[in-house]
């Protein structure tokens, strides 16, 4: 019972975690992106409409990756060629993504969907308990663990992270340095926007094989809380994502246990669980200005037009 | 080839009034080539989508009707987008104050009073200030970012009033329907003509527009607001607090967006349903950057984003299209609209390979 529940905790998790730490890349580099839902229900539309019509699931996590990649691109565009606000376009991404997405997926609703089989290690499976739960799992749980550790490396022990982050806290300064704020800004929007379209295939090709609208329910703006969270640091953006995932999947046994001992809940007060954490979970972490004030980028949100 | 800004001395006046207009043609282009990539004749498909909607009386009254929460959110969110405070949970705020609005005419629908209308609406629009009053405080109070707490306000509202019409509100002679007993007709708002079913909501949010817009032209407060938008520091220094800005600008958005929601629930459905909004309050903020922050400016914007909800709708019926077009028009449209913005601070060189330098647009 606990190993089946931790199971779909694992499940629930990854695309938050995904989500979150392709977001924390790009706040990292100081911009703001918004438009995570928009970017991860394109990566989930694109994911399964190429899953279907190859009917590789492989291609399809390809497809999620450079859909919500590309598309992550528009945003690139508005705000760092043409300066436009961070917010505003942010928001734009994610009401076209919520769009679209339902454009591109109309054909495939209600055609059952092609699952990610997992990858199962030999002989690590066999360890009891742990073995079926770390070594028996799909290719985007892997990833999703590799890029944790991979992120950290990357912002805290790499000169290109140095690099990033420098952007982040000061894009003036870092253009004085002769570092190319634009360019590093690009590819950290665009990082971001593969991670979420990464997650949103996770949505479609795993936790639920199938096309359904706006499936992605929320899951981006709370990848985005979990970055304010996280304090901008991979690892408590592991922590974070499962915790977060916890609450979703805690909800609905706790649904069934209610039931199980005659306790009626409405099922829509447990639903909203997960977003209630999410502001509970907020005001715990902001609350000190001054923590909060030396974590977040100092560029965050801010526009930048190189003087020439 | 790229792309280079260049700062303007000053606002440049001429873009101010062209972007939303460059806006919109290019959503149009852009809109020919994705019909005529989904294989539709690109001008029968526009025509019917923004022209077809305008002809007859029934659907300029639909216009109206489609136009008036998004005009009535629209506005407040302005002030609120002004004053730096990003209030994204309009949908949510409406949805709290279409709920309070409702609790007379479902609790009492025997009560047969002319003071019933006035009181649901003053409750609707208590209750969505109330509800824009949580993440309010939580800024104010605790530093929590408003973008991301209205939002999961809007999940928590919508999972609560699906909560309330299929328990304790649902009409228990509605044949297990999931919606409220209808209201009595002295809890409808009432139509404007007699020629269509456009009710006061419009009234209401042209009033809305134009008091907001004298506001923000001649009063003290509106001044305060693009101050402390501008610049936190320099609205200290003039004594403005931007705490105070806070719950004032999410107060009134609020109380605008649930005032939308009571009116929608009381003038257009009749009686309270899991779904009210065919998301008004997110659509509102397309509307309110459209008419580039500026209530009058909305107004025209509103009723443009109108078109696009009856133009789907429109389109579906009669080409064959699917009604999501529409959310992609939406959504282009803001993308364009901000990019064009661009034009209105900056001058834009496309510089090409080698020293060719070439000024596009002034």
């Amino acid at each position: 019972m606990f190993e089946a529940i931790l199971l779909t905790v694992i499940t629930a998790s990854t695309p938050l975690v995904l989500a979150a730490l392709g977001e924390l890349v790009t706040e990292r580099s100081g911009v703001l992106n918004l438009g995570v839902e928009g970017m991860m229900i394109m990566g989930a539309a694109c994911a399964f409409v190429a899953a279907q019509l190859t009917g590789s699931p492989y291609i399809g996590i390809l497809a999620g990756i450079l859909g919500g990649g590309i598309f992550s691109l528009l945003f690139g565009f508005l705000t760092l060629t043409l300066v436009a606000n961070q917010v505003a376009t942010g928001l734009a991404l994610t009401i076209l993504g919520l769009g679209l997405s339902g454009q591109i997926g109309e054909a495939f609703v209600g055609q059952p969907g092609i699952k990610l089989q997992p990858i199962v290690f030999p002989f690590l499976s066999d360890i009891p308990f742990f073995g079926r739960i770390l070594f028996r799992q799909d290719l985007i749980f892997y990833v999703s663990i590799a890029l944790v550790v991979g992120i950290n490396w990357f912002l805290f022990r790499s000169r290109t992270g140095l690099k990033l982050r420098a952007i982040g806290d000061s894009h003036a300064s870092a253009h004085a340095l002769g570092i190319n704020v634009i360019r590093t800004r690009y590819l950290a929007v665009m990082f971001g926007g593969a991670c979420a379209g990464l997650a949103g295939a996770q949505l479609s090709l795993v936790y639920t094989p199938q096309w359904v609208e706006n499936m992605s329910a929320g899951r981006g703006w709370i990848a985005l809380a979990l970055v304010v969270f996280a304090s901008w640091r991979p690892w408590r953006i592991l922590a974070g994502g499962y915790l977060f995932g916890a609450v979703g999947i805690g909800q609905l046994h706790a649904q069934i246990v209610a039931q199980n001992l005659g306790i009626v809940i409405p099922s829509q007060f447990l639903s909203a669980l997960p977003y209630a954490a999410t502001i509970v979970v907020l005001i715990i972490i902001s609350h000190n200005r001054r923590t909060t004030l030396i974590n977040t980028p100092a560029s965050l949100g801010k526009p930048f037009v190189p003087d020439r | 080839m790229r792309i280079e800004l260049q700062k303007r001395a000053r606002v440049s006046t001429l873009f101010s009034v062209l972007s939303p207009l460059l806006a919109l043609a290019l959503t149009l282009l852009f809109g020919a080539i994705m019909f005529w990539l989904l294989g539709k004749n690109p001008v029968s498909a526009l025509y019917s989508f923004f022209i077809e909607p305008l002809l007859e009386v029934w659907s300029l009254h639909e216009l109206a009707i489609k136009a008036a929460p998004l005009i009535l959110i629209a506005v407040g969110l302005s002030v609120c987008y002004r004053s730096n405070n990003w209030n994204i949970g309009a949908e949510g705020q409406f949805t709290i104050g279409a709920i309070t609005g409702s609790i007379l005419p479902v609790l009492y629908p025997t009560w047969h009073s002319p003071l019933i209308l006035p009181l649901m609406l003053i409750l609707g629009m208590i209750g969505g200030a109330l509800y824009a009053g949580i993440p309010a405080l939580l800024k104010t109070r605790f530093n929590t970012n408003e973008i991301l707490t209205s939002l999961m306000l809007v999940y928590i509202a919508q999972l609560y009033l699906d909560w309330l019409v299929r328990g304790p509100w649902r009409d228990p002679q509605g044949y297990n329907f999931p919606q409220t007993k209808g209201f009595q007709i002295e809890a409808v708002l009432p139509e404007i003509l007699s020629s269509g079913r456009a009710h006061w909501a419009f009234i209401f949010a042209i009033a809305a527009a134009v008091a907001l817009w004298f506001m923000m032209r001649f009063m003290l407060k509106g001044f305060e607001v693009s101050v402390l938008g501008q610049s936190e520091r320099a609205g200290r220094f003039a004594g403005f607090s931007a705490r105070r800005m806070v719950w004032f600008s999410m107060l009134l958005s609020g109380a605008l967006a649930g005032l939308a929601g009571i009116s929608e629930v009381s003038g257009s459905i009749g009686h309270v349903q899991p779904v009210i909004s065919p998301g008004y309050g997110f659509t509102a903020i397309i509307v309110a950057f459209l008419g580039r922050l500026n209530p009058l400016g909305i107004i025209a914007s509103g009723l443009v984003l109108a078109l696009t909800y009856l133009g789907g709708e429109a389109a579906q019926l009669s080409i064959g299209i699917s009604d999501k077009v529409s959310r992609v028009f939406q959504g282009l449209l803001l993308f364009f609209v901000l990019s064009c913005d661009t034009l209105i601070h900056y001058r834009v060189r496309l510089i090409f390979a080698g020293t060719k330098t070439a000024e596009v647009k002034g």
